[in-house]
């Protein structure tokens, strides 16, 4: 369209789009970029989480130390649960493009179900943690695990919420440019946590352990 | 269970001592406060006014409106703040040597950490977002901002938090902690009462809204440009606005952590920023700088673009540098990320660090005067009309000069570690935050109000106000300076050393003479609305503008544009005018807009209502808040039904009727 502007500019100039732009229907509009950009925001109080983490983190007190509390094996197990999950939700994505309701909504269970395993094995760990003594206010160091790792998984519970919300919402409605919208920013904020995931699995819980 | 105790289940720590009944100051405010508030809202309730305010406003998604409630909120925020200034000035002037003033020191730390924070958080980001919402999407060509629901949202997110802490001036007290609340003075173990928890309440909400604004404004400029408007032929206004909403969204999230962490400390017993078990106090200062160096810049970025705006138009010429100016603003925006360092130079980071931060600050000048020289530029062998707008660019350039310079004094580490934490530092940032962002914003408010309203504001006690402004500031400010170079520091409630009361007393007059300044503001409103006939803009172009915005007409219809325009230059208005642009008599479409919503009023009540419990320990009170902005926040995603179409024919006889005022104009 930019073409016929100039074309027509040399002419007489063309002061109006005189045919609108259906820009409602399709298309991702400005709302894949502002979630990116709500995505990158959200990095940054990760980045500052992560911040807060590093300067603390042989702030022991006295109290437990990284190899004393991590249980390895079952991070490992966790992680292997997020990862998975990001998979399925890659899983969903074609059949969302195709508008398969049915296909759609079981892979965006499945990933529901991985993330709420994920959620549930954090839960046990902090559970065990806590009957060991190494509570939030032990010392700064395990401040910023609870914290950092914590508000990983409340990002996590909220994408539960969401998924369940689509489900109904794909159920109800099926796969209309809203939901498929909604599911591609789902499917971003999703893979976010993944990435978010891998960082604190790294330099919380195996350079824990090494040092 | 007892009766004390389920008092205490249901009030938390909210007792009858909680209300101020014993200080006479805030009873006679709350008094007024009531006073004026009951008037309102019985005015409002006699004129059966609340129909048309909830449907035509609070729940309005139009750009234009939100922007208007910004300012209206800003404005009033103004007030509160600038009467706490009063109120400071009045005492430090009287409290030397064996008079101890008529504030106690408590009640002193109180205002002057209110007026810190009110003043950035709730008049001068509010100003700023209004100005922003208002203008830059008529500016680029659009009908609505990216998201019209998140923006009304953000709005009364702001609200709520203004809200929360306009309540702790009656409900328990505000915090004593200075503007941004150090750690670890902050901490429960040395603030253990409400006074933190509303500032950090009031600030988070605040804050989630301010956020989601930035985002909704970059959104909008990258995404909703009217054809043919490439980056490069966008007014610099909008690249100011979009350089400061871009740093926004890249600092807020550091103030959220932030606190989130004290909070945390402060409700959970952790130790993030205690003295104790491993905390790390200085980590909460730089955390929080993080966020406010940059954050003077989100606030002068736009204030820029104004100044460019207005240069422009009144110098009848293009702006100067157009390029060298985005160039500038975008140096400035990356540069002012990395400079947080220089507000506790003495935490003894270390030489090299010290001067990596110092250098960078200086360096900030040089973008900064490379613009001072742009608009001088503009403004050389102009045709210039000094009407009021410019006449605040004018002042604006000889007072933030000032500013700019004592700003380059401070960078240097050896220079700070005298005059950190002095009074010098104070006038320091209120030089350029006056001289800068608030003068910009008057400036601001003057050339678009008749665009906003259809009427100009009134020029003589525009004046008053201009006037006012100028010279209070300097009558208030260069004394201050001075005492501040001598080693008086901030904060201080009462003074030993007699010889220093005249330089108090003379910023006290300084300070009154602001005063005539806002009072000449608030009545060339009056006036201007009293006059408004006289006044009236008819053409929409009252100024002979060059960009977009004044195509439309004063006040533009509900949907900007009937439709999208098509750019083909820098200062698209002015091409437009110069090559014999005439608007379409006919052929109009249906406009499709969003539709209007309460859900942002209600998440926002609900978010106040939390904010409250939280501060007051009522534990079920943020609970079921809490879940209910899940639930109405799911249950808003549930609505599909969010546009509209204004029928072709409304459109029709909307641009009619333009057309006969403008041929009654000519």
């Amino acid at each position: 369209m930019s073409d016929a502007i100039t074309e027509t500019a040399a002419a007489a100039p063309v002061w109006h789009v005189t045919e609108e732009h259906a820009h409602e229907h399709g298309g991702s509009g400005p709302t894949i970029l502002g979630f990116w950009i709500y995505l990158m925001s959200d990095a940054l109080i990760f980045a500052s989480l992560f911040a807060m983490f590093g300067v603390v983190s042989t702030s022991f007190a006295g109290g437990p130390q990284p190899r004393d509390i991590f249980d390895l094996p079952l991070v490992a197990l966790n992680t292997a649960f997020l990862l998975a999950s990001s998979i399925t939700f890659g899983a969903a994505i074609p059949h969302i493009e195709q508008g398969r309701v049915g296909p759609t909504r079981a892979w965006l269970a499945i990933t529901g179900l991985l993330g709420a395993a994920f959620v549930g094995i954090e839960l046990y760990e902090f559970a065990h943690l806590f009957a060991e003594g190494a509570t939030p206010q032990r010392s700064a160091f395990l401040s910023a695990f609870y914290t950092l790792v914590g508000t990983h998984g409340a990002h996590v519970t909220v994408g539960l919420i969401w998924i369940t919300v689509m489900l109904v919402q794909v159920g109800q409605r099926g796969l209309i440019p809203e939901n498929r919208r909604r599911l591609m920013c789902l499917s971003m904020f999703w893979h976010f946590l993944d990435i978010i995931w891998i960082g604190v699995f790294t330099f919380v819980y195996l350079f824990g352990v090494i040092r | 269970m007892t009766s004390t105790s389920l008092t205490k289940t249901i009030f938390g720590r909210l007792t009858w001592e909680s209300f101020p009944i014993h200080e006479p100051i805030l009873l006679g405010t709350f008094i007024v406060v009531a006073v004026l508030g009951l008037a309102i809202v019985g005015l409002i309730t006699r004129y059966r006014l609340w129909g048309y305010l909830w449907k035509e406003w609070f729940t309005s998604v139009d750009h234009k409106k939100i922007g208007i409630m910004y300012i209206v909120l800003g404005i009033i925020m103004l007030l509160r703040g600038f009467s706490d200034a009063i109120m400071m000035r009045l005492q430090q002037a009287m409290a030397f040597g064996a008079n101890e003033g008529y504030l106690n020191a408590h009640h002193y730390d109180q205002i002057f950490t209110a007026h810190g924070t009110i003043m950035i958080f709730f008049v001068a980001i509010p100003l700023v977002v209004g100005l922003v919402n208002f203008v830059m999407p008529l500016q680029i060509g659009a009908r609505d901002v990216a998201f019209p629901f998140l923006n009304n949202l953000s709005f009364w997110l702001t609200v709520a938090g203004a809200v929360l802490c306009m309540i702790s001036l009656f409900v328990g007290e505000f915090a004593r902690t200075g503007w941004l609340s150090y750690a670890p003075l902050a901490e429960l173990a040395y603030s253990p009462d409400t006074g933190v928890d509303y500032y950090l309440w009031s600030l988070q909400i605040a804050g989630v809204g301010t956020t989601l604004s930035a985002i909704n404004m970059v959104a909008t400029i990258i995404k909703m440009r009217a054809p043919g408007m490439s980056m490069m032929k966008m007014p610099v206004f909008c690249w100011t606005a979009l350089c400061s909403n871009v740093l926004a969204i890249a600092i807020f999230p550091a103030l959220t952590a932030a606190f989130f962490l004290l909070l945390l400390d402060r409700y959970a017993g952790t130790n993030f920023f205690t003295n104790e078990l491993g905390g790390a106090p200085m980590m909460y200062w730089n955390m929080v700088w993080i966020w406010g160096h940059p954050e003077v810049y989100v606030l002068v970025l736009p204030a820029f673009g104004i100044y460019s705006e207005i240069t422009a138009t009144f110098s009848g010429k293009p702006l100067f540098g157009y390029s060298s100016m985005v160039y500038a603003t975008v140096v400035i925006t990356i540069l002012s990320y990395l400079v947080w360092l220089h507000h506790f130079f003495t935490m003894g980071a270390g030489p090299s660090v010290n001067s990596f931060f110092g250098i960078a600050t200086m360096v900030i000048s040089i973008p900064t005067g490379a613009k001072i020289f742009n608009w001088l530029f503009t403004m050389y062998r102009g045709d210039i009309r000094f009407d009021l707008p410019m006449q605040w660019v004018v002042a604006f350039m000889l007072t933030f000069t000032v500013g700019g310079m004592t700003g380059v004094l401070l960078a240097i580490p050896p220079a700070d570690f005298v005059l950190h934490n002095s009074l010098f530092l104070v006038a320091h940032f209120h030089n350029t935050i006056i001289g800068g962002v608030v003068f910009g914003l008057f400036a601001g408010m003057v050339y678009w109000f008749p665009k906003a309203f259809g009427f100009k504001l009134d020029e003589f006690w525009g004046k008053v106000a201009f006037w006012g402004w100028v010279i209070g500031y300097w009558v208030a400010w260069t004394p201050i300076y001075i005492v501040g170079l001598m080693g008086t520091t901030r904060r201080v409630h009462h003074f030993d050393d007699p010889s220093i009361q005249p330089y108090f007393i003379v910023a006290g007059i300084g300070a009154l003479i602001i005063l005539v300044g806002i009072l000449g503001f608030v009545m060339s409103i009056v006036m201007g609305i009293v006059k408004r006939k006289q006044l009236a803009d008819t053409t929409g172009d009252p100024w002979n503008g060059r960009t977009l915005e004044w195509s439309t007409s004063s006040p533009p219809p509900a949907y900007n544009f009937a439709f999208t325009p098509v750019i083909h230059d820098l200062d698209a208005w002015y091409d437009m005018k110069s090559r014999g642009y005439e608007r379409p008599a006919g052929g109009f479409r249906p406009v499709h807009m969003p539709r209007n919503t309460g859900a942002g009023v209600i998440l926002s009540a609900l978010a106040l209502a939390m904010g409250f419990g939280m501060v007051w320990y009522m534990w079920w009170l943020a609970a079921l808040s809490f879940a209910g902005l899940l639930v109405v926040a799911i249950a808003h995603t549930f609505n599909y039904n969010r546009d509209y179409f204004i029928p072709a024919e409304e459109v029709a006889t909307i641009e009619s009727g333009r057309s006969e005022l403008l041929a009654a104009g000519a």
